[in-house]
């Protein structure tokens, strides 16, 4: 145990339960009390309205499989990236961080640029698989994919680095051929660092707002995401609506990251 | 020979060609795309786009809400780094969760929460109309929603350095008779510096790229509550892609910059810097 208390806490607390309260906190508690001015049931109705339902499925749907999409993906980089030695390594390192350094607006440009039926990927999914990518739900996933994947890569990352060679070592030692080890041994330990991937990939992709508005077209029912239904009602200041929207997204995330969590503890048990 | 734990030289092959297709399709292409749209006509028209006097108000605009947003969360994150690893208390858990709650939380809903207090219709609307302050579609609404999207960045990059840190050199300063913030000055602040610029850099990068809490807060008033995105959104629906393309550039060129710069710390430091998000 450190020796005597340091000074200075009151000071560094007061400021911290401050800043704390005032620009998180007490904001989002107005979240909590708003959605009730319409009664729960106004709010069941908000909530079940096809279009709102359509753009929650979408949303949450996309971010899944995103986050899905993006666990072989980053898993891949990550390998690569810790396992080899080779040029450009680095610089394929400091690309992952691309989508966090990007700004969403521009990324939703960009994107849309380049699914375009005339950009760069567009022309080509087009002409060869007749695939329309832009202004379709799968713009949505594609952008949420880009949002999603670095998560993944910078949470296997470290455990990936630091995965003792000599786990690796032994099952060799004791015959097991290189897909068993990998199956058996490195994948089990990597387990934990895939989830917490997706579902922090997950977090922010289904909030997500600059990257996807411009790709998907925000057609009602079909390619229109649950924020963007925020920012509509907002405008028909419908407030009690949007707030009632942002709850449900919030809470539906955080159940989900619960779970994950629960999995996580799970998996640790059943491997000690 | 091949040690047992080493992948064939085939596959290794493979799967380094694959990572880097990866990296040339999912990030190498969107950025190179952006300098490509803006450049389409050449250098002139893009760095007219620029010179516009409306992309010229934004810029101000986007530099002044970073200028008060940033130094808010160093000041809070600092103060919460210290709390939590240079001193015990319960709830300490919580506060950290709490602190790293605004980056699981979507940036639209970031905004709506300050619109639901300070908007027309919100718990405080009548009031603020009453005494003639305007804080949703003005500069007060707009500084919110960016402190808060960018609330975590400095404190969650400083409180691992600073737990690992320990506390020895502080109990020595505090044995010596220095006070709190003497202390925190003198003893703590030199050893986390590089972290703590890391910190206000990625801070600052989010703060002047963000766009969908901005956006809910804006009223997207050309010239007045206009950032440099919400600038690029205007233009692009306006079918000026060259011109929203050159300020996405600029945009984008912030962000590398800053990844740069955040390589550069970690190269000072020797050590990785927590992730942006």
């Amino acid at each position: 145990m450190a020796g005597r208390a340091l000074p200075g806490f009151g000071l560094s607390i007061g400021v911290t339960l401050a800043w704390l309260g005032l620009i998180v906190l007490i904001p989002l508690a107005a979240l909590a009390l708003k959605p009730w001015e319409l009664g729960a049931a106004g709010i069941w109705a908000v909530l079940t309205q096809e279009r709102v339902a359509a753009a929650l499925r979408l949303s949450f749907g996309a971010a899944l499989l995103a986050a899905l999409a993006s666990l072989p993906v980053g898993l891949l980089l990550a390998w690569v990236i810790t396992r080899y030695r080779f040029a450009g390594r680095k610089l394929l390192d400091a690309l992952v961080d691309l989508p966090f350094a990007l700004p969403t607006a521009v990324a939703g440009l960009a994107l849309t640029a380049l699914f375009a039926t005339n950009g760069w990927f567009g022309e080509p999914l087009a002409a060869w698989f007749g695939w329309r990518i832009a202004y379709t739900p799968a713009g949505v996933a594609v952008a949420l994919f880009f949002v999603a994947l670095p998560f993944v890569v910078r949470t296997v990352e470290p455990v990936l680095r630091d995965l003792a060679a000599d786990a690796e070592e032994a099952a060799a030692t004791l015959g097991a051929t290189r897909a068993q080890t990998v199956l058996r041994v490195i994948l089990p330990a990597l387990a934990p660092a895939l989830l917490t991937g997706f579902g922090l990939g997950f977090a922010r992709a289904v909030g997500e707002y600059g990257s996807v508005i411009f790709i998907a077209g925000n057609m009602p029912m079909v390619s229109e995401i649950a924020p963007l239904l925020i920012v509509v009602q907002l405008e028909q200041f419908n407030y009690a609506a949007a707030a009632a929207i942002g709850l449900a997204m919030l809470l539906l995330s955080f159940a989900l990251l619960l779970a994950l969590a629960g999995l996580r503890l799970a998996l640790r048990r059943n491997a000690a | 020979m091949r040690r047992p734990t080493e992948d064939a030289p085939w596959l290794r092959a493979l799967l380094i060609g694959l990572a880097v297709l990866v990296a040339v399709l999912v990030f190498l292409a969107p950025l190179a795309i952006v300098f490509v749209e803006a450049l389409r006509r050449g250098v002139q028209p893009a760095l007219a786009a620029l010179a516009d006097p409306d992309a010229m108000a934004a810029v101000r605009l986007t530099l002044l809400v970073a200028a008060i947003s940033v130094p808010v969360n160093a000041v809070g994150g600092v103060a919460a780094a210290w709390a939590v690893a240079k001193h015990d208390f319960p709830g300490k858990r919580l506060l950290v969760v709490l602190i790293e709650l605004p980056f699981s939380v979507s940036p639209v809903i970031s905004g709506l929460v300050y619109v639901l207090l300070f908007g027309a219709q919100g718990y405080l609307g009548p009031w603020l109309r009453e005494h003639d302050i305007q804080i949703i579609f003005a500069l007060p609404g707009l500084v919110l929603a960016t402190v808060f999207v960018t609330f975590p960045f400095v404190a969650r990059t400083l409180i691992p350095l600073m737990q690992e840190q320990g506390r020895e050199e502080e109990e020595a300063a505090a044995t010596l008779g220095a006070g709190g913030l003497v202390t925190l000055w003198r003893v703590t602040l030199p050893n986390v510096k590089w972290a703590l610029l890391a910190g206000v850099l990625l801070c600052n990068a989010r703060a002047m790229g963000e766009f969908g809490a901005v956006s809910v807060v804006s009223g997207h008033v050309r010239g007045q509550t206009n950032t440099m995105p919400l600038h690029v959104e205007i233009l692009y629906n306006e079918y000026m892609f060259v011109g929203a393309f050159a300020v996405a550039a600029l945009l984008a060129l912030l962000g590398l910059l800053t990844l740069g710069a955040k390589a550069l710390l970690e190269w000072l430091t020797a050590r990785p810097l927590r992730g942006v998000a």
